[in-house]
């Protein structure tokens, strides 16, 4: 089943171009990564899809329903669950009272009926130790970890990660990896916009180029990385 | 089944053995209190009366800035504004004195729909500054109003300040019975609404309004019950204070410097804690009493001890003394408890 649909989207501040009719359709329980180098417009469109960002045009239909005018929470109580690249803690509320917020408000569940959800929630983040710390007393793998847990507690039907694995070490990533590979072996569907594109490779199951505001290929995983193509706008630029 | 039984290995609680010392303690506080015009002298009757509003505008400013993020420079609107109401019912509409309150309350939360049209458009200084000026526009307007003695105000008339008064109890009484309730109602109603669902995302605004948005929370919604509510509160404090006063003029009702003192007290006691108002009017006090003879050297060392304690203690006296130290007088926080084992293997204890 199609949960996302987008439709020439297109989006400019002044003579930049940060989307520029871009389509795209995830379906029920794939994993979408999202790749391009640096200023290719990829938090942009992150930011339109999960509504803190209007187009200029196009739309966006989530679950058979046009939703381009939805507000952002609003789209969280649709079913879209966000992480925030850098992480955005509620930091004076503990690990569990992060997710409780994310339960009741976007997941439309009373207190008491979240408290097992949460904490099931934070045992798969592996945060459960710290269900009772405040967040803003995290390590930076605990807080990126939180922006998932937090994400997944308002039972999304579709997971937006935004550069998740930004900003940590390699083993720092690859356990987080780990973790979002188990979250959607569980069923969630995830869309996943990363610089970093081994974290990515581990978990998405197609593989979509962005650069310059528009879509440049899309595909299986292995055969996009393998393209010409890719590797000249991708790496070529990264390795400038 | 498992979920069933996995459900019986959480637990979560907001209390905490801190806490349930301070509610007795709490609950000996009152009692005290309430006795204490059978046996206190009037002057320090009247002493407690200002205290407790005081202590009720900290409160509910602290709700409306440190929890929703409202930072209004313009809340002497609705303390005026309560006033100017207690005063025009009680004497040009002949209404009971003490039912004129609670109508003051009511048309301070009716002013605060339409505020919030105003309030809710401006972010940050913007906004600080347009809530000041609506302010200052009311206090033009209430000089214009003749019938309420225009720019040099009015008195209320000896028989309505009589009039002041429920059963055998004197109008000293009454309104320390008021004002007494008023603050233990701001404490109380704060203290319930964070408890609540509607608290969790009202602290979850407090920490980060963007966040909070994002994970479904409707913070316009939050954010409106919050400012009609203060409306309502900061209304019927105004209509007490005046009705205790018996002069009200424009420039005293809306002065500016009723809202700086709100914000002292809450700066200094610790923004976003519902213990930093109480413990920010104590110091407030405290300073009062102690430096009133020094004349303007006294708001000098007022806006001494505001500068220093922001500079060192950002998160005010109460912040920072219970910070790490997780204690808590009002415990709001929920704590998961576990027991691992049984969560980790849910059908151990049947078998």
């Amino acid at each position: 089943m199609e949960l996302l649909r987008i439709e020439d989207l297109s989006k400019s501040f002044g003579a930049i171009k940060v989307a520029d009719g871009v389509n795209l359709t995830v379906k029920e329980g794939e994993a979408l990564g999202i790749i391009g180098p640096n200023g290719a417009g990829k938090t942009s469109l992150f930011n339109l899809i999960s509504g803190s960002l209007r187009p200029d045009s196009g739309s966006v239909h989530f679950i058979g329903k046009n939703i381009t005018a939805l507000s952002m929470e609003n789209r969280c109580r649709a079913g879209m669950g966000r992480t925030f690249q850098i992480p955005r803690s509620f930091c004076q509320m503990t690990v569990l009272e992060n997710c409780l917020v994310a339960a009741t408000a976007g997941g439309r569940k009373s207190e008491t009926q979240s408290y097992l959800r949460c904490a099931e929630i934070l045992d798969q983040m592996r945060l459960i130790k710290k269900a009772n710390v405040l967040a803003g007393n995290l390590s930076l793998l605990e807080r990126k970890a939180l922006e998932v847990a937090r994400a997944l507690s308002s039972s999304p039907r579709l997971l937006l990660l935004d550069e998740i694995a930004g900003g940590l070490t390699d083993a720092e990533a690859g356990e987080l990896v780990k973790m979002i590979k188990l979250v959607h072996q569980g069923g969630t569907t995830i869309l996943w916009i990363e610089h970093i594109v081994h974290a990515l490779m581990a978990v998405a199951t197609r593989l979509m180029v962005v650069n310059f505001g528009a879509m440049v290929m899309e595909g299986d995983p292995a055969e996009v990385m393998q393209s010409s193509l890719v590797k000249r706008i991708y790496m070529g630029m990264e390795a400038a | 089944m498992t979920t069933e039984l996995k459900a019986r290995a959480i637990r979560v609680k907001q209390s905490s053995p801190v806490s349930c010392i301070s509610a007795v303690g709490a609950a000996l506080l009152v009692a005290f209190l309430i006795s204490a015009p059978s046996w206190i002298d009037r002057g320090h009757l009247s002493l407690l009366v200002e205290f407790f509003y005081f202590l009720a505008l900290a409160q509910m400013w602290n709700l409306l800035a440190g929890f929703a993020g409202i930072i209004s420079l313009g809340q002497q609107a609705f303390l005026g504004l309560g006033g100017y109401v207690v005063f025009f019912a009680a004497m040009r509409m002949g209404w009971n004195p003490v039912a004129a309150l609670v109508l003051a309350g009511v048309v301070g939360g009716l002013v605060a729909v339409p505020g919030a049209l105003i309030v809710f458009r401006l972010h940050g200084a913007y906004l600080a500054i347009g809530t000041w000026v609506v302010a200052e526009t009311f206090k033009l307007a209430f000089s214009e109003v003749k019938s309420l003695g225009a720019g040099s105000g009015i008195s209320l008339l000896a028989a309505v300040a009589r009039a002041v008064r429920i059963g055998p109890f004197s109008r000293d009484t009454v309104l320390y019975g008021a004002a007494l309730l008023i603050a233990l109602l701001s404490i109380v109603c704060s203290y319930v609404l964070l408890r609540s669902q509607a608290g969790l995302a009202l602290t979850a605004i407090r920490d980060n309004e963007a966040t909070a948005r994002s994970v479904g929370v409707n913070s316009l919604r939050i954010k409106l019950l919050v400012f009609v509510g203060t409306g309502f509160g900061t209304a019927l404090t105004g209509a007490l204070i005046y009705l205790s006063k018996l002069r009200i003029s424009p420039a005293a009702a809306f002065d500016i410097n009723w809202t700086s003192y709100m914000i002292f007290i809450v700066v200094i006691g610790g923004i976003g804690t519902l213990e930093g108002p109480i413990v920010g009017t104590l110091v407030f006090f405290l300073l009062r009493q102690y430096l009133a003879d020094l004349g303007s050297w006294y708001l000098i060392v007022l806006g001494v001890v505001a500068v220093v304690v922001m500079l060192k203690m950002p998160s005010g006296l109460w912040g920072t003394f219970a910070k790490n130290r997780d204690i808590s007088l009002f415990p709001t926080r929920r704590r998961l408890f576990l027991n691992a084992d049984e969560y980790a293997d849910p059908g151990k204890l049947r078998a």
